[in-house]
């Protein structure tokens, strides 16, 4: 549906965008990850034609940018980061005008409006002026003018930004019932928007690609080893920690185990291992050897970490444990 | 066509839902009651004169009420110019909605005459307050109303050929008390260029006074419509229009 190739933007001072290239097929549902000024805004302007590349192609349903961007424009809804309001007018008149604008008319406008309307949830503020909304309802009121025309293509700069917790649930629920019909693509440098909304990521950095994987392909490749987290406690006393470590080194498969702290006859261990299924021999060797097994628990990297290692930030992810680990 | 027509309506009705169409009617009506007020006044005081001295001299109410008048409304324009162009672009460039317009399914220029369109309308409006005027003038005198009538073009002209400049200088600027001020400044000096013609007599000099917009008008007050004045206006018009084109493309590279 859409196809990026070497799309690059430049100023006069900086790239903003260098040589990307990516591609999205129908229906798909793409996050596109990076941090500020990382180029997703630049890049998503360019797909939408308000900016022209400095060099490179972008197509949307086989219409180039350039050459016949009144056809691309035909298709695509668009979500700017501050949704495009005009204060002094009602939402209800607002999508009019926005649905005539990209050529609606008549009964179909009407009923278009009402549709978007009821999808969104601003039917209660139709008669509203813009400038009087919060700013959850203007969000969803650049939502709902994004799809008036129901296109095929959907492209929207950090729906969620500045949303309470519940606002943001229901805008990403809004978001994930609109793919399948619709593609689309959402920036965000929020990492569980992506793991919760998205089936593609496209990560960049510095207006490089860095990744481009589905998160499922994503989150295993970062892993490579699994690691888990093992808390041990004694029968009715301490624990030889020394004890614990070597009978869990000798459990198949292990490569690794790290003592991470103990408290009150508590011990955490953190056990790496090669392969995905030895849990259950954790299990049993902890308890064959007469102590509780408190907690036995998988870390499954998150993308912060896999982002922090991939755009190679020096910040360490909250969890810690893993920034660090190499990536193949 | 139809999306000039889209836009046209839905910036009539912004100017029209604030205060800024309200206020400028209000204003333009006030100003332009007193100058008639005092125009006719000045009319019947002279008319007095005349009668006293007991020889009677040939009084024209076009030529001494209507034309000054027209002149008058030419010049106050020069202010109400700025006050109307200057939210066009600096308005959507600031709040973020011309990323709307610019990544919808319609081109530039209906865009542009869209917008243009409806600054004239409502320049038009104001101008229809003064109306009221005349329709006394009408009541109890006999002026002729097609001087009137070709006045009324000029002024229509004119504000076109201001409007399109100010719709240009509004796509430069984020702020609109810069497009404002910077519009007032232009049409102010295109007003006053006609000033050196009155002691320099030079090419340069002759080049200047015939860009004054104020030299332009004087045909059309006096209801003669000359096309050389006509086609001054229509292209500073289509000048206006193209810079604001081009400006609104350089957008696109320069953001």
């Amino acid at each position: 549906m859409i196809t990026v190739k070497n799309l690059t933007k430049r100023y006069a001072r900086n790239t903003a965008v260098d040589h990307i290239s990516f591609q999205v097929e129908k229906g798909q549902i793409v996050g596109f990850l990076g941090p500020n000024g990382a180029g997703k805004t630049t890049t998503m302007r360019m797909i939408t034609c308000f900016l022209p590349p400095t060099s490179g192609a972008a197509t949307v349903a086989g219409f180039d940018v350039l050459e016949q961007p009144l056809e691309v424009k035909k298709r695509i809804g668009y979500l700017p980061e501050t949704p495009p309001l005009y204060p002094e007018m009602e939402t209800g008149d607002y999508l009019a005008f926005v649905g005539k604008l990209k050529g609606l008319k008549g009964a179909e406008l009407r009923r278009q409006v009402d549709y978007v309307c009821d999808r969104c949830a601003v039917t209660d503020v139709k008669k509203t002026l813009l400038g009087k909304l919060s700013k959850g309802y203007r969000q969803r009121v650049g939502l709902a003018q994004a799809i008036i025309h129901n296109p095929d293509v959907l492209i929207l700069d950090e729906p969620t930004a500045g949303l309470d917790p519940k606002q943001i649930n229901e805008t990403r629920e809004l978001i994930k019932s609109l793919a399948g019909s619709h593609t689309i693509i959402l920036s965000t440098h929020i990492l569980p928007e992506v793991e919760q909304t998205c089936e593609q990521v496209i990560i960049i950095n510095k207006g490089k690609l860095v990744a481009t994987d589905s998160v499922h392909n994503l989150q295993n490749r970062a892993r490579g080893a699994e690691t888990m987290l093992v808390e041990i406690a004694g029968r009715g006393g301490s624990v030889d920690s020394g004890e614990v470590q070597r009978r869990l080194e000798r459990v198949g498969g292990v490569s690794r185990v790290v003592m991470k702290h103990s408290r009150d006859g508590h011990n955490t261990f953190e056990v790496e291992s090669r392969k995905g299924f030895v849990r259950g021999d954790l299990a049993r060797a902890v308890v064959e050897a007469g102590w509780d097994l408190n907690e036995l628990r998988p870390t499954a990297m998150s993308l912060e970490e896999i982002f922090l290692q991939l755009t190679g930030s020096e910040a360490h992810a909250p969890s810690g444990e893993l920034a660090g680990k190499g990536v193949k | 066509m139809r999306n000039v027509w889209i836009i046209f309506s839905k910036e009539l009705r912004s100017y029209f839902v604030s205060p800024i169409a309200y206020l400028m009617l209000t204003m333009f009506a006030v100003i332009f009651g007193f100058f008639f007020w005092n125009a006719l006044g000045y009319f019947v005081f002279m008319g007095m004169q005349a009668q006293m001295r007991g020889r009677m001299m040939p009084m024209n109410i076009n030529e001494e009420v209507i034309r000054p008048l027209l002149a008058n409304v030419s010049v106050i324009g020069l202010f109400f110019i700025p006050m109307i162009t200057m939210r066009l672009f600096a308005e959507e460039k600031r709040s973020g909605t011309i990323e709307l317009l610019t990544t919808s399914p319609v081109r530039d220029v209906e865009v542009i005459l869209g917008k243009w369109l409806a600054a004239l309308a409502l320049y038009v409006c104001m101008l229809l307050t003064s109306a009221l005027n005349f329709a006394f003038l009408f009541k109890y005198g006999n002026p002729d109303w097609k001087p009137l009538a070709m006045g009324y073009l000029g002024l229509l002209l004119q504000a076109g050929a201001l409007l399109a400049i100010g719709t240009f200088i509004s796509t430069l600027t984020k702020n609109q008390i810069i497009a404002g001020a910077a519009t007032f400044g232009v049409c102010l000096l295109l007003w006053v260029l006609e000033w050196v013609s009155g002691y320099e007599n030079a090419t340069w000099a002759q080049v200047l006074a015939y860009m004054s917009v104020i030299n332009h008008f004087e045909s059309f007050s006096k209801g003669v419509l000359d096309s050389k004045d006509a086609i001054f206006y229509l292209s500073l018009i289509f000048l206006g229009l193209f810079f604001t084109a081009r400006s609104m493309e350089s957008l696109r590279w320069r953001s």
